[in-house]
Order: structure tokens, then C-alpha cells, then sequence
């Protein structure tokens, strides 16, 4: 008899541990010149240092060193003076030194925490995720495990390895344990990778795309009884490749956690894989016997030593936390929660401020951001920052469209003038010819013809039945090719027809 | 012309009195007139040694500006990756491989117009003190063919002893390229760590291993370690800074006013008569050429050996885990049905010798967790005692000196069933590589009782090479002046010569 979430909350308290996994976005892998590209041909981005050839010696990328010290002071951690890598040493096929090079006792950040709000049955509440170190490391080959039934190594008929990921630069962010969430903690879990996920995409130093796994998370989780100190054991998902994922593997933890627990029985400490379709955990590595890595010192490489001044300089250079940045944006352009979210979601945040820095008033911007460029980016299944439109040219628009210089549908045809390629807007409106008619003695003339044309509906009209006023309209905006100003049009019609105001 | 220095070959060069190709030519010749007996080399470069050779020939006729030891022959260690040449570090394992790109130092000796003759043999990935730890068999001391050459870098110091080669290139983790150049009768020096780029040398012990020159020559040494030291942005623990005057030092052999300090600890006990009654005619010769003999100790030295072999297999099972049959060199057992695991098994088992699998498993073991604070975590400490004392010790001298072994060559298989005496050869000069400072090993003559060649090591504070040259080269003066001839001069004619 499965368990609700309630009977869960009523009888244990959860912990959290997380684990994220980033990818940095430099040009080159950690220990060597290799590119980092994604998706190109297996083992063509190898060297013989990636490849663990022997003789091969690594050497520290020193962009991989300031993007990791630039999270460590985005998270609030002291940065250590002197920190050192270390060797993690095991054997598998797609590890080409068969140990990974690692930092162990020394990581170059320790000591931060990330605030999270989440809302809760008494409003919103502050959660605070204590950091307890971000290390730096290199991420290993990729394994295809062919003929098996179920892609592991255990069963496969042959195994094939492409050694283009091994030795891209890692950062490990690691949390303290997290009690006192309660049953919240599933959303603490998700905001707190969310929250995460904006810090380090607002520092530019990685995709942070769950999807692509440039951002993974390992989501531990573990229960004690209520009012107990001890700690339970804890499980260790793994495979939880989006925010909701986040959420529901806790949230489903929790639950067979409680399960074996009422009935007696203990958590086995493992490594879990998150299934996708269910939202259930399957059983991977078990964890009870602690594997030996057998740590130490990487003697290969000096130790890490950043000056303190540069620190100072990149801590100076940070930009504003994400979620401070956005309350302030929310209260400038005094935007609803609900818009905000949208345009968190279709990430035209940073988009959308950057029109307005340029002059565009941010309710317009927001809503050609949101709206007709989003809808031409879904329909071409682009990303919008890759659509080629910038925000200098929306911020031309608006202001077009106040000065009255082009009407929202004139506006839609320049924007998509801009996007299939013709040129800036100004060139896209010379081109096109676009402008917007507001010679009164042209829209006259259009008026008295399209009357002329459909007397019965003017004389509608003219008997004070306004609605029909809109075919009229319609037909005059025909007859002007859409370059009128529809509602100059109206005051002009219905002048015409004796209902001015 | 083969038994001139590398000094005098490279001025005949000069002159117009010989080619490149001639003089690499009658070296391929010694080789394949001696080395059935010796068994110097593992692989020799016929055609890529003769078509380098006739490059730097065609520089110089060009009137191209030339490096000092432009056209000279070498021997190459086979612990360094020369590309497109098999390099198999003395090991089954490694059998067939072919590096795709060149080491540092090979990259260096090229640009300097060194003809590199081929690969020498050597104890399987650099452990062992007498060549014997080859997967391909040992490597005889041309002074006696039944006794080693030294170890690991045997094949080096045989080749220069047998005048197959005026110059080669060692390496040494805890003694390779001194103690072999003790047993032979040759020139050996291990610099300052971090003085010689390591990219490309197949690593052993990384926090110990530093490559060096080989000759028969104080100068020879120096010219050679100027060409091959430097600057490496490819290595992370290289030095960046000016490689020491060690060419001016070794021309200069100036002494006057030197300090030179005997280490009490290295000396006495457990050394043979022979080895103490020539290092002893040594500092008298030092004491005339005007320097000062002090005492100094070293308390810490008799931990040295014991953290050596826990720092050094520490470090080699990890570096030897990447030989795992997935990406070149052996692979067997691959056979239909096999797992990963197993191909790896099966091919560690045949692919690493006796040694080799001693030390993975004496250094997985320290390295477990349980045992890592009370060995690697100690021995690390030793490391840093050692090096204090060495500090402490160049406050009252500018050098310090010892034998650079306990004894004379011994006979092959005499030790190769006692790890620990094989182990005790390195005593004295295991210190330097756990301090990261410089050593250099040069003839102090025979010993009376078997008429094999004494080794006397002098080492200097890190970065300050040139002192070793100094020093080195005014002993090589004195004991020539008293002899008459270079020891080498000594050694009995081989079969083939």
C-alpha cells in the first residue's frame, strides 16, 4: 500500500544533500588545448594528453581556474589561498589514466551558501543551501555499451569509447546537509538547483543545459524520524536531467524511503538512477562498501595559488545575483509575478532589459519579446538570442510605433522583414515600402469610396449601430494596403458618417 | 675518432674534418660490431639517425649558425617518447608502440642537431638499480661483461662505456642516471628538478623523476644539459627561469674558496674499502685545487630509503594504471566473449614483470585509505626532514659530496633475488631526488680490490647546477693530470672492437 506524500511528512523529517555537476563553456579542455565542441566526430578532439598517452603531462587551464573562482564568490565561499588537485584513482574502460584528476582535502572554494525563497502555506520563506565546497575537475570519456539489453557495460557484446569528453573542465558544487526544509523539501531542492543554474548562466561560465547534461545534479536524500538527531541513510540520484526532475526524484525517495522504513526493513546506501517516464529510481552502484580511491596529491601539477588582488578584481566584476537582479527588475517595470515567470521561462529576461536600457518602454518590449518574436522563434525552433533580431532594432521599433511612424501590424511585418535577413528596420521599411498613411485627405478618399461601396453598413452606422463600424474600418485598411492608422481611421468614419464623439 | 669526447667530435665537425653521416655511421658500426655483447640498445635508428645526421651536413654546408654539439651522436633512454619510434620502457607492455609525438628533450636535441642513434635499455619503467628488471634482457657492464651496467638507465651508461655513443640521456627517480655512471666509469647528472622538461618521459615517480645528460666528460655533460634544460610550458612543475651557467662552470673547474661538505651519514659502514679510499684521494685532490673540506650531517637521510619506496611505488600505481590494453601496446586475452576487466587483467599480469607488480602493489597499498596517513602521509614528512637537512647543510658548505654508491658493480643475478640489498644501492642518492636538488656522479677511479670504477657524487642546492660542474670539473682535471689518461682509457677492448 503506497504511501501519500502526507503520511510521509507526518512520521519523518528528510535531509538533503546535493551534488551539481557543471561543465565550464571554455574554449579548451582542463588539462590540455583540445576543443571542447559538442557533437563533433568520436576521438577527433584527442591529443596525447586526453588520450593518457604515455609521457603525456597536464597543464592547468587558467580559464577554468577564474570561472571556478568566480562561482566560489557567486556562492559566497572563501576562496583558499593555496588549494591543490588530487588524484582519484579506479579503473574503468572510458577513463584514460584510470584515475581522474581531482581535488580531494584542498578545493579551491569552501564555506558559501545560497539563499533560496520558495513559497509555503505561510507565504514566502527564505531557505538558506550552505555550500560546503566547489572543486575543480576534468569529466571522463563516454562509454556506448552495444548488443546488451539494457546499455551497461554487464552484457554488452562489445563496448565503444569516445574519448572527445574526457578531460572537459568539471566544477563540483557541493551542498552541506540540508535539514530543516521539511516537506518542502523537494522545492527547496529544485529552486536551489534553479537558483544555481541563474547564478552560473548570469556568470557566463557554462551552458548550464540539464537537457545537453552540462548541468547535472546528484540529488542525495535520506530520513529520520521525527525529532530524531541521527542521520538515516541516504540514497544518491543520479541521471535527473531538469528542474521537475529534481522535485519528483526527491519527492519519490521520500516515499520509498518511508516504505522500507515502516516496514522494517533499511535503505540500502546506493546510487540510484532516476527514470524520466515514471518518475521511480531503479537501483544502480551500491555504496555500502566505500570504494578506496586511494587520494593524493597530483604531482604532475603546482599547486593552485590565486593571487589575492585578482580575486579582488573578479569579486569586484561579479554581476547582480540573479534573483536580486530580477526583484529589482520587477518593481522598475512593475510587472505582475505571473509575466515575470513567463519571460523567465522563455529566457527573454536579459533580452527584453536590454531593449529597455536602450529606450523601449518595458511593457512594449516585454510584449514583442513575448509575444511575436517568441511565436516566429517556436515556429522556426530556434532559440530566440539566435534569431536575428537584437534588441537595438526592437528598441527602433517601439519607438517607431509611439512616434506613430508604424502601427503594431505594420511593426509585425518589420520585425519579420528583420528576421528573414532584408536588413535593419529602417532598411526593411524602405524596402518594403512601409508607412503609415495619416494624409487625412488620402483616408477621405478611401472612406468615401469604401462607403460608397457598402451603403447599407454605413447607413447601419449612421443610424448609431457603431459595431459595424469595424468592417468599414477593415475595408479602408485594405484599401490603404494596412499602412492607416486604424483608429484615425475610425474617428475619421465616424465623423464622416455624423457619429463623431 | 669514437672514443673522443662529444667536445672534440663536434670540433672535428666544425673543422670540415669529418661529416655528420661519417661520425653517426661509425657508431652505427660499434653498435653492430658490440652491442651482441653489451646490450646497450633495445631499438637503433639506422636510417632516421643517418638522415638527421645528413641534415645537420647540409646546415653546415649551407653556413648555417650551428648549436655546440650540432651532428654529435646520442643515446636515447627508452623511457622518452621519440615520435615514430618504439619506445617500450623496458616493458612487455609498451611492446610495439610507437609514439605519435616527440618529449621535450627529444623535441631539444633535434633543434640542437643531435643525431639521435636509438633507444637504450633499461629496468622496466626505471625500476631497478641494474638493467636486469628489462622485459628484454639485462644490459652488460663493458668493464665486465658478468656484472651490471647499473639501473635503471644501464643501457645508457653502457653505450657511452663501450664508445657507442659520446652522449646520452638518462633519467632518475632515485639514482638511474648516478649509479649506473658510477659502475661504468661515466659522467651522470640528475639537475635540479624541474630544470629538465618531463613531457614525453614516461612517468615513474613524477614528484622524483628529472631527466639528465650522460657523457664521459664534465664538459660533455654540461654541453649536453644546456641543450636539453629549459623552460617547458608543456610541464607544470618545470622551472621558469634561466637554465644555471653550467657550460661556464664545467670550462672554468674554479674551486678556490669552496666549501665542500662531506656528509658523515654517507660514508663508513657498509661501504667498500675501495669506494672509501678513492672518494677520500678525491677530496685530497679537491683540498689542493684550493677548496675547503668541511664536515657537515644529514640526520634524516637514513629515513630517506624507506620513504622512497613508499613515495615512489605511490606514485607508480597510479601513473602505471593507464596501462590498460584500451588504447595502445598489449592487449591479451581480447578474445570473443571477454570482459573489459578481464582483457585488463590478463594483460597487466603478462604485459608488467616481477618488479613492476612489487611496487603497484606496495604503493596501492600505502595509498589505502586506513594506511595513507601512517605511509605516504609519513613519508611525505621524511621528504620535507630531508630536505631541511639539506638546507641546514648548505648554510656551512656551497656543496655537498659522498660515493655515489656503497660499492662497485656487482655481478648480474648476485641481487636480483633480494629486493632490499638491490634497494640499499640507491642510499646515497636517494636524498637528492627526495629534495628536488641536483647530483652529478663522475669517475673517481678504480677500486684496488677489483679494479671497477668508483663513482663520486657531488650535489648542490636546487637551481645552483653550475656549483656541481665547478667542482666536478676540477676533480675530472686533477685525476686526469695524476692519471695520465681518462679512466675510460682503462677498460678492457670488447670482442667485437
Amino acid at each position: 500500500m503506497a504511501l501519500t506524500y502526507d503520511e510521509v511528512m507526518a512520521k519523518y523529517e528528510p535531509v538533503l544533500g546535493l551534488e551539481v555537476h557543471v561543465e565550464l563553456n571554455t574554449n579548451s579542455k582542463m588539462f590540455c588545448g583540445c576543443s571542447t565542441i559538442f557533437g563533433a566526430e568520436p576521438n577527433t578532439q584527442t591529443c596525447p594528453v586526453c588520450l593518457a598517452l604515455p609521457g603525456a603531462l597536464p597543464t592547468v587551464n587558467e580559464v577554468a581556474i577564474e570561472s571556478t573562482i568566480k562561482i566560489g564568490l557567486a556562492l559566497n565561499c572563501s576562496i583558499a589561498p593555496f588549494s591543490r588537485f588530487a588524484r582519484k584513482n579506479y579503473f574503468y574502460p572510458d577513463m584514460p589514466k584510470n584515475f581522474q584528476i581531482s581535488q580531494y582535502d584542498e578545493p579551491i572554494c569552501v564555506n558559501g551558501y545560497v539563499d533560496v525563497e520558495i513559497e509555503t502555506d505561510e507565504g514566502p520563506k527564505v531557505f538558506r543551501i550552505e555550500i560546503e565546497r566547489v572543486h575543480m575537475e576534468e569529466d571522463t570519456g563516454k562509454s556506448l555499451h552495444v548488443g546488451g539489453a539494457t546499455g551497461r557495460i554487464h552484457g554488452a557484446e562489445y563496448s565503444l569509447l569516445d574519448y572527445n569528453r574526457a578531460g572537459i573542465p568539471l566544477v563540483e558544487i557541493v551542498t552541506k546537509i540540508v535539514p530543516g526544509t521539511g516537506k518542502y523539501a523537494p522545492e527547496v531542492a529544485k529552486a536551489y538547483v534553479a537558483e544555481l543554474r541563474d547564478i552560473l548562466r548570469s556568470l557566463g561560465v557554462s551552458d548550464v543545459k540539464m537537457e545537453q547534461g552540462s548541468l547535472r545534479c546528484d540529488a542525495n536524500v535520506s530520513l529520520r524520524l521525527i525529532g530524531v538527531e541521527t542521520l538515516g541513510t541516504r540514497s544518491e540520484t543520479k541521471n535527473v536531467n531538469s528542474l521537475r526532475s529534481v522535485e519528483r526524484a526527491i519527492r519519490g525517495e521520500m516515499i520509498r524511503h518511508a516504505e522500507l522504513l515502516n516496514k522494517g526493513e533499511r535503505v540500502v546506501q546506493e546510487t540510484r538512477h532516476f527514470q524520466e517516464d515514471t518518475g521511480l529510481t531503479r537501483s544502480g552502484r551500491s555504496k555500502e562498501q566505500a570504494e578506496d580511491y586511494r587520494y593524493f596529491p597530483e604531482p604532475d601539477l603546482v599547486p593552485v595559488a590565486p593571487d589575492a588582488a585578482w580575486i579582488e578584481t573578479l569579486r569586484a566584476a561579479l554581476p547582480e545575483r540573479p534573483s536580486i537582479h530580477r526583484k529589482r527588475l520587477q518593481e522598475a517595470w512593475a510587472v505582475p509575478e505571473k509575466e515575470m515567470a513567463a519571460m523567465i521561462n522563455a529566457d527573454v529576461l536579459n533580452i527584453v532589459e536590454a531593449t529597455v536600457t536602450l529606450g523601449a518602454d518595458p511593457v512594449k518590449a516585454r510584449s514583442w519579446w513575448l509575444g511575436e518574436i517568441s511565436r516566429i522563434a517556436n515556429d522556426k525552433d530556434v532559440a530566440i538570442a539566435n534569431l536575428p533580431i537584437t534588441p537595438s532594432d526592437v528598441a527602433e521599433i517601439v519607438a517607431l510605433v509611439s512616434a506613430g511612424e508604424l502601427t503594431d501590424k505594420l511593426a509585425r511585418q518589420v520585425i519579420e522583414g528583420v528576421i528573414a535577413g532584408e536588413g535593419k528596420p529602417a532598411a526593411v521599411i524602405a524596402a518594403r515600402g512601409i508607412k503609415v498613411v495619416n494624409d487625412d485627405g488620402a483616408l477621405m478618399a478611401a472612406i468615401e469610396k469604401v462607403c460608397a461601396e457598402q451603403p447599407e453598413t454605413a447607413e447601419k452606422i449612421r443610424n448609431g449601430h457603431l459595431p459595424a463600424a469595424g468592417a468599414l474600418i477593415g475595408a479602408v485598411m485594405k484599401e490603404t494596403k494596412g499602412q492607416a492608422d486604424a483608429a484615425r481611421v475610425r474617428t475619421l468614419l465616424l465623423s464622416h458618417l455624423g457619429q463623431g464623439e | 675518432m669514437i672514443r673522443n669526447s662529444a667536445a672534440e667530435m663536434a670540433a672535428k665537425l666544425n673543422a670540415g674534418d669529418i661529416t655528420s653521416v661519417e661520425l653517426t655511421q661509425l657508431h652505427l658500426d660499434r653498435i653492430a660490431s658490440v652491442d651482441t655483447d653489451v646490450h646497450a640498445f633495445l631499438y637503433v635508428n639506422n636510417e632516421g639517425a643517418l638522415a638527421q645526421a645528413a641534415e645537420v651536413d647540409a646546415k653546415r654546408a649551407a653556413g648555417e649558425k650551428l648549436s655546440p654539439l650540432a651532428g654529435v651522436p646520442l643515446a636515447l633512454k627508452d623511457v622518452m617518447t621519440q615520435k615514430g619510434v618504439p619506445t617500450t620502457c623496458g616493458s612487455k607492455i609498451l611492446e610495439g608502440w610507437r609514439p605519435p609525438y616527440d618529449s621535450t628533450v627529444v623535441t631539444n636535441l633535434k633543434k640542437n642537431g643531435i643525431v639521435i642513434l636509438g633507444k637504450t635499455n633499461m629496468d622496466e619503467f626505471a625500476m631497478g638499480s641494474s638493467t636486469e628488471n628489462s622485459a628484454y634482457g639485462p644490459t652488460h657492464n663493458p668493464w665486465d661483461l658478468s656484472r651490471i651496467p647499473g639501473g635503471s638507465g644501464g643501457g645508457s651508461s653502457a653505450a657511452l662505456a663501450a664508445f657507442e655513443a659520446p652522449l646520452a640521456i638518462g633519467t632518475d627517480t632515485g639514482g638511474s642516471i648516478r649509479q649506473p655512471a658510477a659502475v661504468t666509469g661515466t659522467v651522470g647528472v640528475k639537475p635540479t628538478y624541474g630544470g629538465v622538461s618531463r613531457f614525453g618521459l614516461v612517468a615513474f615517480s613524477s614528484s622524483l623523476d628529472q631527466a639528465g645528460p650522460c657523457a664521459r666528460t664534465v664538459l660533455d655533460a654540461a654541453l649536453l644539459h644546456e641543450a636539453i634544460a629549459g623552460h617547458d610550458p608543456k610541464d607544470s612543475t618545470s622551472i621558469n627561469a634561466p637554465v644555471p651557467q653550467v657550460v661556464a662552470a664545467a670550462k672554468s673547474g674554479d674551486v678556490k674558496g669552496m666549501k665542500i661538505g662531506v656528509v658523515k651519514e654517507l660514508n663508513g659502514e657498509g661501504y667498500q674499502s675501495g669506494v672509501r679510499s678513492r672518494f677520500e684521494e678525491s677530496l685530497e685532490l679537491l683540498a689542493a685545487a684550493g677548496a675547503e673540506i668541511v664536515e657537515v650531517s644529514a640526520p634524516n637521510f637514513e629515513y630517506a630509503l624507506a620513504a622512497y619506496y613508499l613515495i615512489a611505488p605511490s606514485e607508480c600505481s597510479s601513473n602505471l594504471a593507464r596501462f590498460d590494453a584500451m588504447r595502445y601496446g598489449l592487449r591479451v586475452g581480447d578474445v570473443d566473449g571477454a570482459s573489459a576487466e578481464s582483457v585488463m587483467n590478463l594483460t597487466r599480469e603478462v604485459g608488467f614483470g616481477r618488479e613492476v607488480k612489487r611496487r603497484i602493489i606496495l604503493g596501492t597499498y600505502a595509498l589505502s585509505s586506513g594506511y595513507y596517513d601512517a605511509y605516504y602521509g609519513s613519508a611525505q614528512k621524511v621528504r620535507t626532514l630531508i630536505t631541511q637537512d639539506f638546507n641546514n647543510a648548505f648554510e656551512k658548505c656551497d656543496v655537498m659530496v659522498s660515493p655515489t654508491c656503497p660499492t662497485t658493480a656487482f655481478k648480474i643475478g648476485e641481487k636480483s633475488n633480494d629486493p632490499i640489498a638491490m634497494y640499499l644501492n640507491d642510499i646515497a642518492t636517494i636524498p637528492v631526488n627526495m629534495a628536488g636538488i641536483g647530483g652529478m656522479s663522475l669517475p673517481a677511479g678504480l677500486a684496488p680490490e677489483d679494479g671497477l670504477p668508483v663513482g663520486f657524487q657531488i650535489m648542490a642546492p636546487a637551481m645552483q647546477d653550475d656549483r656541481m660542474y665547478l667542482v666536478g670539473a676540477a676533480l675530472e682535471a686533477a685525476l686526469l693530470s695524476k692519471w695520465g689518461a681518462p679512466l675510460l682509457s682503462k677498460i678492457p677492448a670488447l670482442a667485437g672492437a
